[in-house]
C-alpha cells in the first residue's frame, strides 16, 4: 500500500499554456480516488504526470516518502489501464499478462502460478491463448487490468478505462474494479468525466476545471455540497440564484423575496442552487416559506418524470416532477426550495 | 449490384493495354527467328540459354541483385530509426523533413543521376562499386522512411507507453513492442525499395564504372548492339521471379502490405 503525494504541481506544454496549475492532491493508503472534470480539465495530463510521462516543470511526486517527479517510466512500477486497453496485438492474452512478469526476470514456476492466479480473478483462464483482436470490448479490458495487476504494481492509475464499453459491461466492470482494488488493496486514481461512474466507485473524488482541483472530498461530500458553482454546475445542480444575506439564515433574491437557508455561505453575498429533483411542486394551501410563483415555458418528458423549465421572478429554473401531475406550458405554478436542500456556493 | 457493362469494357481496355506488351514480349522470348518480331515463325528455348551464356548478363544480375540487397539493408538500418524518430517526437520541421525525403520519388531520375555523378564521381572520386552503392541507397531510403513512417503512425503510441510502465526502457520496448508489430511495413520497404534499386538506370548510368554494369544497364548495351530475343527472355526471367516473390509475399503477409 502505497500513499501518493503531489506537491504544487504545475505543467506547460510550450512553456506558454499552463495546463496544471500549482496542483496539490494527497492520496491515501489503499484509497480509490477519481479525478473528475470535463475534457481539458488537467485530469489526463495529472494522470500522467503521476506515471511518468510527463516531468512537471516544477513540483514534486511523492509516493510514501520517496521522490519520484523524474524516476523513469519503466522503473516506477505503476500499473496502467489506458481507455484504448492497449493490448499488445502481436501476444496472446497470457503473454500480454506476461509481459511485465518477465522483464522482472522471475521463476518460471512462479511466474505461470501468478498470471494463472490473476487470470482466473479476471475470468480471463479460458481466453488464455486467444489474440486481443479475438476478444470483445470487456474481455479486453480485463486483459488490461490483469497485465497492470500481474506486476503488484505500487499504484494502479486508471485513465477512463470503462468509457469504451457499453451501458451494461460498464456498470459490471465498475463493480469488478471496485471489488479487486479493495480486495488486492491497492492505491488507485481513476480518471473519468462520468460523474455516476465516478461517484459508484470512488473513496474520494477530486473535481477539476482548468488545470486546478476546485474540490476534492468524498462522492458524498461533492454530491450534497459543492463547494463552488463550476462544481455544483457539473454534478448536476442547474438552478442559480443570486442571493444576498440579511440575517442568519436568511437571504434575499433579487426581486426582493427572502429565502432561508439551513446553511451558511460565509459572505454576504452569494449564489444559492439547488438540484431540479428537490424542488417540490406545491399547490396554494401548502405554500409556507421560500416558494415562488412559475410559469411553465417548455415540458419535457424524461421517463420517470417530467421535466419543466419555469420562468420565476427570481430567474429560470428547472423542475424534475415526478408526481405525476401533469401541467402544461404556459400553466402557473407554485414552487417550494426546501431550505435543506439549498446548496449556497 | 447493377453491373455497368461499359465500365467493365473499359476496365479490360485498361488492363488489356497494361498486360498486352508483356504478353507479346514473353511470347516473343521463344520465336525462332533472330530478331524480335511478332507474330512467331517457331518455337525455341535458345534464347534462354543465350541469357546464361552471356556474361554482361550473369555479372549484370549479381552485380544489381547484391547493390539492391546491400542498398536496401542500410536504408533500413538508417531509414526505420528515422522513421520512428519523425513518427513519435515533434521534431521542429517535421512536415518540412517529411517531404524533403518524398523529393527524390518526385525529382526525376536523371536529375539525381546527375547530381549524384557531379557529386561522387567528380569530386569524391569514390570507386565505382562505393559510389554505386551511396547512390542506391540514397534512392531507396525516401521509399523505406515513406513506408514504415507509414507503418508507424498506425501503431498505437501508448501500446508503447505501456510497455515502458511494465518495466522495458525505451529501445527494449521498440525490438519487444514497435518492431513485431510494424514487421509488415518493413517488408513492404524492403520490396519497394529492392525493386526500385533493381530496376534503377538513370543512377546506375551515371555511377557506373568500366566493365561494372547493372542488370538494367546491361540490358541497354545489349539492345544498341543486337535486337535478337534474348532480351525478351530476360524479361521473361524477371518476370516470373517478381510474380513468385509477389505470391509468397501475398501467401504471407498479404499484398495489402504493399500498398498500406
Amino acid at each position: 500500500m502505497s500513499k501518493v503525494t503531489l506537491n504544487d504541481i504545475n505543467v506547460s506544454y510550450d512553456g506558454k499554456t499552463q495546463i496544471l496549475k500549482g496542483l496539490n492532491l494527497e492520496i491515501g493508503e489503499g484509497e480509490l480516488v477519481s479525478l473528475l472534470g470535463p475534457s481539458g480539465c488537467g485530469k489526463t495530463t495529472t494522470l500522467r504526470v503521476i506515471a511518468g510521462f510527463i516531468i512537471p516543470s516544477s513540483g514534486q511526486l511523492f509516493v510514501d516518502t520517496e521522490e519520484m517527479t523524474k524516476v523513469p517510466v519503466h522503473k516506477r512500477n505503476f500499473g496502467l489501464v489506458f481507455q484504448s486497453y492497449a493490448l499488445f496485438p502481436h501476444l496472446s492474452v497470457y503473454e500480454n499478462v506476461a509481459f511485465g512478469l518477465k522483464l522482472r526476470k522471475m521463476e518460471k514456476a512462479e511466474m505461470d502460478r501468478k498470471i494463472k492466479e490473476i487470470l482466473e480473478v479476471c475470468d480471463l483462464t479460458e481466453y488464455a491463448l486467444r489474440f486481443p483482436k479475438q476478444l470483445s470490448g470487456g474481455q479486453r479490458q480485463r486483459v488490461a487490468l490483469a497485465r497492470a495487476l500481474v506486476i503488484e504494481p505500487r499504484l494502479l492509475l486508471l485513465d477512463e478505462p470503462l468509457s469504451n464499453l457499453d451501458a451494461k459491461l460498464r456498470l459490471n466492470m465498475r463493480v469488478e474494479i471496485k471489488r479487486l482494488q479493495k480486495k488486492l488493496g491497492i492505491t488507485t486514481v481513476f480518471v473519468t468525466h462520468d460523474q455516476e461512474e465516478c461517484f459508484s466507485i470512488s473513496d474520494k473524488v477530486a473535481v477539476m476545471n482548468g488545470g486546478v482541483i476546485e474540490q476534492f472530498g468524498t462522492p458524498e461530500e461533492i454530491y450534497s455540497r459543492p463547494k463552488t458553482e463550476f462544481v455544483a454546475r457539473f454534478i448536476g445542480f442547474e438552478n442559480f440564484i443570486q442571493l444576498r444575506k440579511t440575517q442568519e439564515n436568511t437571504y434575499r433574491a433579487n426581486d426582493g423575496s427572502l429565502f432561508t437557508a439551513k446553511m451558511d455561505c460565509g459572505k454576504s453575498e452569494c449564489l444559492g442552487t439547488i438540484r431540479p429533483d428537490d424542488i417540490q411542486i406545491v399547490t396554494n394551501e401548502e405554500a409556507a416559506g421560500n416558494t415562488v410563483t412559475a410559469k411553465i415555458e417548455v415540458r419535457t418528458y424524461l421517463g420517470k418524470s417530467y421535466q419543466y423549465e419555469l420562468s420565476t421572478p427570481i430567474g429560470r429554473l428547472v423542475v424534475n416532477d415526478g408526481s405525476g401531475a401533469l401541467y402544461k406550458a404556459g400553466d402557473t405554478i407554485k414552487i417550494q426550495l426546501p431550505a435543506a436542500k439549498i446548496v449556497l456556493v | 449490384m447493377r453491373k455497368n457493362k461499359f465500365l467493365t469494357f473499359y476496365a479490360c481496355l485498361v488492363f488489356g493495354f497494361l498486360f498486352l506488351p508483356l504478353a507479346i514480349i514473353a511470347v516473343t522470348a521463344f520465336n525462332t527467328a533472330p530478331t524480335i518480331s511478332f507474330p512467331i515463325s517457331g518455337f525455341t528455348f535458345k534464347w534462354f540459354a543465350n541469357v546464361f551464356a552471356t556474361k554482361s548478363f550473369l555479372s549484370g544480375f549479381q552485380l544489381s541483385f547484391m547493390l539492391a540487397i546491400v542498398a536496401t539493408l542500410i536504408a533500413l538500418l538508417v531509414g526505420v530509426p528515422a522513421a520512428y524518430a519523425l513518427s513519435r517526437n515533434s521534431v521542429r520541421g517535421k512536415k518540412l523533413l517529411k517531404s524533403f525525403f518524398l523529393s527524390p520519388t518526385i525529382i526525376p531520375g536523371i536529375v539525381v543521376g546527375y547530381s549524384l555523378y557531379q557529386f561522387i564521381v567528380l569530386k569524391l572520386k569514390l570507386p565505382v562499386m562505393q559510389g554505386l552503392l551511396i547512390g542506391h541507397f540514397l534512392v531507396v531510403l525516401p521509399y523505406v522512411i515513406r513506408v514504415v513512417g507509414s507503418a508507424l503512425e498506425q501503431f498505437d503510441f501508448s501500446i508503447e507507453e505501456m510497455a515502458w510502465t511494465l518495466g522495458c526502457g525505451k529501445a527494449q520496448a521498440f525490438f519487444k513492442v514497435v518492431l513485431p508489430n510494424i514487421s509488415s511495413g518493413i517488408v513492404a520497404a524492403f520490396m519497394l525499395a529492392f525493386i526500385n534499386s533493381f530496376n534503377n538506370i538513370p543512377v546506375s548510368m551515371f555511377l557506373s564504372g568500366p566493365g561494372v554494369r547493372t542488370l538494367p544497364t546491361a540490358l541497354m548495351n545489349y539492345i544498341e548492339y543486337f535486337y535478337d530475343p534474348t532480351v525478351s527472355a530476360v524479361s521473361v526471367l524477371l518476370m516470373a521471379a517478381t510474380i513468385a516473390i509477389m505470391f509468397v509475399v501475398e501467401k504471407t503477409l498479404g499484398i495489402g502490405a504493399l500498398t498500406k
